[in-house]
């Protein structure tokens, strides 16, 4: 996370996108929550009422002006040709960098205690490249681009997480030993990055192997960095290890600006509008979002309360095996700010 | 075939390929349960390895082919892969030059190995020729690498047809077909409507479709959700080793690649080069692809048997190798096993 680029005291400005599926319900909790706690921050929401058609000029120059970005998930129909919205935003931002950290919640059971990595994903290239074609009927290509600039700037900014955040290890997933030029060029990109780095631990795994090792021995990894597709997979693998997609937040950084959103996207059509979604994802990623500001207080502030929340109460969403909406989940929260704030007092 | 067999004729030749690193090892603890169980099989070895990989030369020897092509059978323990350079994978190879164009890999929760994973009983059919596998790389310029995922559909639906043929034969409910469709629009997308299509012809198996990611998360949090998987390539790759991982690791799973005429059952962890020639290497993931091919054979009875000895000894948990948290050495595991036999 770099520092902002504005001076602190300023009231932010915050393109909100809430997104499609569980995205409204879950953006109106995080409003909820910053309003309770006076972050200064203002949002200035976009409701995108086509998304098939593309990235709308006023939302281009809304981000070009705030650079700061919470969005909700916006879903991609199977039959779709174009590009998704989530695309065009990572692409067009040039937002390469894919940050989700699954960390332990105190009260929420986990697979595993101590589960603590940070996935730092390409999020640019790779299988992402949207570059198919059928050569003759029943025989269709995929591209799949890797490049050195992309993979040596992706492992830099592994590195730096890692070097910045006190962590010790980097781990590089790849498939090198069948696709030897193209992960083969990933792998060496890192390699070469981590030759920078000798006080972090560098090790590389294939993506197979990473998926074993993950779910029976989590606690081996630390930093994980990977490109597009498998960063997909693997953050999947570890937030439901975690203890559910619901829970982890994740920031799309790029040299310019930022976006932050639920860790692993989806849109959860089947419980959209229904106001059962978990919010905590969302409200984490704004939280990362207030560190990614340097509001080290808010910040705080806001997660010691959802983690209140977990620890201290059995009020849960339908996900984490509970009965409350989301807007009870929300008032719980807020609850507990209030209790805060008054033991402050 | 003719009515009565003579003992002879009933001696089904498998070719052995026991592979580098602990495959000797794995390879010696097939052939001496086979041997106390009186399979009525003989063994053909062929010692492939990388280290006999001449440049130049065929990575996979013809008499090697030329034997598992004549004899339909052959088990292979791990072979070593070079990492981002060196010759093409000789498992890959093999599986090409085969025509194996399906992986199975069976994975149920194995009672007596604790996991912190329940109720799982998944099937994986990975579609084995093509996709991310193709080998079909090259640098543009500099500092500019793509790579081809190729999807036919004449592939596709021969991957989804033998998904589906393999849930009815085995009493199996649902195949769930995995992809990224979402993102590979007509790669994936292809492979997909494949299997829709596919699955019209079956409506005695309930059909459901799963982007990788999340079924990867659901195999964590709700295993049950999956009974058969049909998947391309790579994904077959890593949802076969993740499914693994949640029932105790790829030293307990069993494999098998099939072609038109060809069976090869193969372990697919590694070759353990940490613990090879130390008699410390959990030779169950052979065992248990051996198994399936013996049911290939149409041995059921030999393999129903060796398949519970197997998993007694499991269960009893007093003969378990290192690598499930017990003590006792490759052999002496055998031993066991043979012992309950
Ligand atoms: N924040 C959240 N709160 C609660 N559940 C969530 C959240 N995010 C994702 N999920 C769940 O994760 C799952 C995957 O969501 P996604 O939108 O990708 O798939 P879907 O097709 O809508 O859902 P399903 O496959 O269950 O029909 C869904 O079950 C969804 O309910
Ligand atoms: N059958 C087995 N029995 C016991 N331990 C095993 C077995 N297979 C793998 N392991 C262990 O799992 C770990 C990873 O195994 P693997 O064989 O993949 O090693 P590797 O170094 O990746 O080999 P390769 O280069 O052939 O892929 C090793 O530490 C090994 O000891
Ligand atoms: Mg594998
Ligand atoms: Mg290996």
């Amino acid at each position: 996370v770099y520092p902002s680029a504005t001076s602190l005291g300023d009231t932010k400005l915050i393109t909100l996108l809430p997104g499609e599926g569980i995205g409204p319900e879950c953006m109106d909790s995080l409003v909820s929550v910053f309003g309770a706690a006076n972050v200064p921050v203002e949002f200035e929401a976009y409701h995108i009422p086509e998304p098939e058609k593309g990235l709308p000029s006023a939302i281009v120059d809304a981000v070009n002006r705030n650079r700061l970005v919470m969005k909700g998930p916006f879903h991609t129909p199977y039959g779709f040709q174009g590009t998704s919205i989530n695309i065009l935003l990572r692409r067009g931002f040039d937002l390469f960098a894919n940050v989700v950290h699954v960390f332990p919640i105190p009260g929420v059971k986990a697979k595993y205690d101590n589960i603590d990595i940070v996935l730092v994903r390409e999020n640019t290239e790779g299988e992402y490249s949207g570059l198919e074609h059928s050569a003759v009927d029943g025989v269709v290509e995929s591209l799949k681009i890797v490049t050195e600039e992309h993979s040596l700037r992706i492992a830099e900014y592994a590195f730096r997480y890692a070097m910045r955040n006190n962590r010790k290890k980097v781990t590089c997933v790849h498939k090198a030993n069948i696709l030897k030029s193209a992960d083969g060029l990933f792998l060496e990109c890192a390699r070469q990055v981590a030759s920078k780095y000798p006080f972090i631990e560098f090790e590389s795994m294939i993506v197979d192997a990473t998926c074993m090792r993950m779910v029976s021995q989590p606690q081996h990894f630390d930093v994980v960095l990977l490109p597009n597709l498998y960063g997909n997979i693997v953050g999947s693998v570890a937030t439901s290890l975690g203890g559910g997609t619901g829970l982890f937040p994740g920031a799309n950084i790029g040299p310019s600006g930022a976006m932050f959103e639920q860790g692993v996207r989806h849109a959860g059509k089947g419980i959209a509008g229904k106001g059962i979604a978990n919010p905590t994802a969302t409200i984490l990623a704004g939280v990362m979002m207030l560190r990614y500001l340097k509001m080290f207080d808010f910040a705080d502030f806001i997660q010691d309360a959802v983690t209140e929340v977990y620890e201290n109460t059995d009020i849960r969403t339908p996900d984490m095996g509970g009965r409350a909406t989301t807007k009870e989940f929300t008032a719980a929260i807020i609850e507990k700010m209030e209790e805060i704030m008054a033991e402050l007092a | 075939s003719s009515s009565v067999a003579s003992p002879t004729d009933a001696l089904h030749t498998v070719v052995l390929i026991p592979g580098d690193g602990i495959g000797p090892e794995i390879s010696e603890a097939v052939k001496k349960v086979f041997a106390a169980a009186r399979v009525p099989i003989q063994w053909e070895e062929h010692l492939i390895s990388t280290k006999n990989v001449v440049p130049g030369q065929d990575l996979i020897p013809s008499t090697a082919l030329d034997a598992i092509r004549r004899h339909g059978y052959g088990i292979k323990g791990p072979l070593e892969t070079p990492i981002g350079k060196g010759h093409k994978s000789l498992n890959l190879t093999l599986r090409q030059a085969l025509g194996l164009y399906a992986n199975v890999r069976p994975c149920r929760t194995v009672p007596g190995i604790r996991t912190k994973f329940d109720h799982v009983d998944v099937v994986t059919i990975r579609e084995n020729t093509e996709g991310e596998y193709v080998g079909l790389e090259h640098e543009v310029v500099p500092g500019v690498v793509e790579s081809l995922k190729v999807i036919t559909r004449s592939a596709s639906e021969r991957g989804a047809r033998f998904a589906f043929e393999f849930a009815r034969q085995n009493k199996r409910r649902r195949v769930t077909a995995v992809h990224k469709a979402s993102v590979l629009k007509l790669s994936d997308g292809m492979f997909l409507e494949c299997c829709r299509r596919t699955a019209k012809e079956y409506p005695d198996i309930e059909f459901r479709e799963a982007l990788i990611e999340l079924c990867c998360g659901y195999l964590i949090s709700q295993p049950q959700r999956y009974d058969v998987l049909v998947l391309t390539n790579l994904a077959g790759d890593i949802v076969s080793d993740l499914a693994a991982g949640l029932v105790g690791g790829l030293g307990l799973t069993a494999s098998l690649n099939k072609g038109e005429h060809t069976v090869l059952a193969e372990a697919v962890h590694g070759t353990a080069p940490d613990i090879a020639g130390k008699d410390l290497a959990n030779p169950t993931a052979l065992l248990l692809s051996a198994v399936m091919m013996l049911r290939e054979m149409n041995l059921h009875d030999h393999a129903d048997r060796i398949e519970r000895a197997i998993y007694t000894v499991i269960k009893e948990g007093k003969n378990l190798t290192g690598d499930l948290g017990g003590k006792a050495r490759c052999s002496e595991y055998t031993r066991a096993i043979i012992d309950k036999l």
